[in-house]
């Protein structure tokens, strides 16, 4: 159990981010790999031949890959400060929403990488998933986890600290506070837990790095147009 | 005991997930075939979200999306587990669960297209099987995913195991060359043979039957 944790990462990741995020709340020592992910590292292909993405953890030289399958190892691994509910029913609750976000979170990688048409569609699927989060899976609770920060919240991270960031590179307004009030007030206790207040990527350099990338996208979708 | 009820859809191999589980942990259940067409009110309450089968209803409490029941029915029923008890272990089988609760829909797209759209899911449906019988752990050494036993991960792959060839029968495209999968082509021998998925798999020729007409009306409504 104590032996050597490694963490392959990338520094604009929220992936990435999820994982030292439950790291850092249950006080896990681990050494931190930054991959370039433009030129891969022998380590990241051979730890994660599949999918050759990180994040990866690699625990006694034994990799796991997908962000949600190694917050769930490390639950697991290391009990203290839970992230998961204990009752099989609010764990089935905490997984589904889980679920949820990820297979909807395709369509802000899409509103982000396209224009015209398909953007505007992705933009409506992208502001539903906010709407549906708001009116069912807060349900009045300080985080999705209850009254304290859960693998739910970690999961939906990307949502407190990405999505301005994404929204201001892009020019368009996916979480109006005005409407999702549940949501923006979850955003803020997040944001000022802590353990995740001290494990933030820098905005600017984030906004910096969203606005070359959007660029590029926007010069794909335009030279394909003509 | 409290009630477990399972909503479902005949021949959905979603719902068929939930069934075989059920089945594998020897767990009494009401089955309740849902109309989609017509959604019922206790399947709109049970899943507001999806509105999908299957949901499983454990007394009070509903859980929906089949990979999420079946993780639920493990901690809930431990005996004849579906995964294995060393931790990282565990996390391989997670690991291959998501991929296949990720890549089997491909075969839907087969199923569901025609022309470029159709060659687009064959090709994820080739990339999917490539993947799997190079990378997964067990297979071709071991009788199923699970190992000597069916555990979640030849629970997730049931698709693959029955469905595959049926969109196959009702497309006439050949998603699985033979020879080209040996040790896949193994594994869905072995599934199929487990007297308890044997026991429970919609029967071929019906299912070829009910997907033809699907087919022809989804065609027909482009």
């Amino acid at each position: 159990m104590d032996e050597e944790v490694k963490l392959l990462g990338a520094w604009a990741s929220s992936f990435s981010y999820r994982v030292v995020w439950a790291l850092k709340l249950k006080g896990i020592k681990y050494d931190y790999e930054e991959e370039d992910l433009v030129n891969k590292s022998e380590a990241l292909l051979r730890n994660n031949p599949i999918h050759k993405k990180i994040p990866v953890l690699v625990h006694a030289g034994k990799p796991v890959a997908e962000s949600m399958v190694i917050l769930e190892y490390i639950e697991e691994v290391w009990p203290q400060t839970p992230l998961l509910p204990q009752d099989p029913h609010q764990r089935a609750l905490a997984r589904f929403w889980i679920k949820f976000g990820e297979d909807k979170s395709a369509e802000f990688f899409k509103l982000f990488q396209t224009v015209g048409e398909e953007q505007e569609r992705a933009t409506e699927e992208a502001r539903e998933l906010l709407k549906i989060l708001e009116a069912r899976a807060l349900e009045g609770r300080k985080f999705f986890n209850g009254h304290k920060i859960g693998l739910t919240d970690i999961a939906f991270g990307w949502i407190a600290c990405w999505l301005d960031v994404l929204e201001e590179a892009v020019g368009v307004k996916l979480l109006d506070a005005d409407s999702l009030p549940k949501l923006q007030a979850w955003i803020e206790n997040f944001r000022e837990d802590p353990v995740i207040k001290e494990n933030l990527p820098n905005r600017d350099k984030l906004l910096a790095y969203y606005n070359y990338r959007r660029e590029m996208f926007i010069e794909a979708a335009t030279s394909r147009i003509d | 005991m409290d009630e477990v009820k399972l909503l479902g859809t005949w021949p959905s191999p979603y719902s068929y997930r939930v069934i075989w589980a059920l089945k594998l942990k020897g767990i009494p259940y009401e089955y309740i075939e849902q109309d989609l067409s017509n959604k019922s009110p206790l399947l709109l309450q049970s899943n507001p979200v999806h509105k999908k089968i299957p949901v499983l209803i454990h007394g009070e409490n509903p859980i929906a999306e089949s990979v999420i029941i079946l993780q639920y029915i493990e901690e809930k029923w431990p005996q004849n587990p579906l995964l294995p008890s060393d931790p990282y272990e565990k996390a391989v089988a997670r690991f291959w669960v998501k991929f296949a609760d990720e890549n089997c829909p491909s075969i839907g797209k087969v199923f569901r297209f025609s022309g470029e759209e159709q060659e687009k899911g064959l090709k994820e449906c080739l990339e999917m099987l490539e993947t799997i019988e190079e990378h997964a752990p067990g297979l071709g050494e071991k009788k199923f995913f699970g190992g000597d036993k069916i555990g979640m991960v030849d629970l997730a792959f049931g698709p693959l195991a029955h469905w595959m060839g049926v969109i196959e029968g009702v497309t006439g495209v050949k998603i699985m060359e033979a020879g080209k999968f040996p040790r896949l082509e193994t594994w869905i021998k072995n599934f199929k043979e487990d007297p308890v998925i044997k026991e429970n798999l919609p029967e071929f020729q019906d299912t070829l039957a009910f997907m033809k007409r699907r087919r022809e009306s989804l065609l027909a409504s482009k």
